[in-house]
């Protein structure tokens, strides 16, 4: 949506700052006048075929009363509302709730719907990570990602470096990712080429007794939910 | 785990994955075919998506499982040890009992 032209676009940054301070340039001689406003580059340049293809066929479904406006603008705002705080908080759910984490471990969707998570997947299937089997999430085929529950996926997740690696060689990519196994675990690694999308439910980090929920949550990073990453640091 | 009194393959029963060779919006990858595994779930029925892809919605529903293989049967110069696996979801007609 980088051409919606239906809000101006040169209010997404913060505006509780003061238009005079100097913005970091340190000039070195202390004057005081007003330095211009960074700028931000206009969108509007050329539209590519498929964002032109989209306006178009957007305004066409408007104009023939298929959707609203509003409806698409509630979308988005769905849409917005996603990011890996979401799968984050059910984890941290998971961690301090055992029937909570039976639940979620049976149905990923009706779990997160039971946070008031508003879930556009079919369906979501959580794995959990064991002492004994650490679980890593690929799509080889394009970029499945439950995305109700973590947002829009890393560049790295739908790279085809990391879509033919992570299947091929999972411990080297794991090691890239700074996470070195021992061969007593399983790496197992889910391919996510069909109807289900994955969150991986990580083992709690040890030390974390008696956190509260959202400190729990605090510890959960969007690539521990694909398995590419584990909780943490713990605080001491 | 979910059950279907009309899905073909039990969960740990051995299968090998088809190669069809169909051309389209196909879910089965390539480095899976003629591979052998195992079941590990049955997911459920959901339309075809070879179909659903080309506009043809409201089809038939056909059983989807979790095939898991072991890695090592995937790649004979697979990096690590025996017990490493793969999991991906497979339908009813790409499958075959092994």
């Amino acid at each position: 949506m980088t051409h919606d032209h239906d809000h101006d676009h040169d209010h997404d940054h913060d505006h509780d700052h003061d238009h005079d301070h100097d913005h970091d340039h340190d000039h070195g001689h202390g004057h005081s006048h007003a330095h211009p406003h960074p700028t931000r580059e206009d969108d509007d340049l050329e539209l590519t075929y498929g964002e032109a293809k989209f306006i178009a066929l957007r305004a066409m479904l408007i104009e023939k009363g298929v959707i609203t406006g509003d409806e698409v603008r509630r979308r988005l705002e769905i849409n917005d509302m996603a990011g890996p705080h979401q799968g984050a908080r059910m984890v941290a759910r998971a961690w301090l709730d055992p029937d909570y984490k039976a639940r979620m471990l049976q149905d990923g969707k009706k779990a997160a719907i039971e946070l008031g998570i508003q879930v556009t997947e079919a369906e979501v299937m959580a794995i959990e990570n064991t002492p004994g089997v650490h679980n890593l999430v690929v799509c080889t085929l394009c970029s499945c990602y439950p995305r109700s529950l973590l947002g829009e996926p890393p560049a790295w997740y739908v790279s085809k470096a990391y879509r033919s690696r992570a299947v091929r060689e999972p411990r080297t990519v794991l090691k890239e990712f700074g996470l070195a196994f021992p061969e007593e675990v399983e790496i197992r690694v889910h391919d996510s080429n069909a109807d289900l999308r994955y969150i991986i439910l990580p083992l709690r980090p040890a030390g974390t007794e008696g956190m509260t929920e959202e400190e729990l949550a605090a510890l959960v990073s969007r690539d521990c939910l694909v398995g590419a990453a584990l909780p943490g640091p713990v605080p001491a | 785990m979910r059950t279907d009194q009309g899905a073909a393959y039990a969960v740990g029963e051995r299968v090998r994955i088809k190669d069809l060779g169909k051309p389209g919006h196909v879910r089965t990858p390539i480095y899976v075919r003629r591979k052998t595994g195992v079941i590990d779930s049955y997911v459920g029925r959901f339309e075809n998506p070879e179909e659903r892809a080309y506009g043809r919605i409201g089809g038939e529903r056909i059983p989807l499982y979790r095939v898991r293989l072991k890695q090592q049967d995937l790649w004979p110069d697979y990096e690590g040890p025996e017990r490493d696996t793969l999991v991906l979801e497979i339908y009813d007609h790409w499958l075959e009992r092994a």
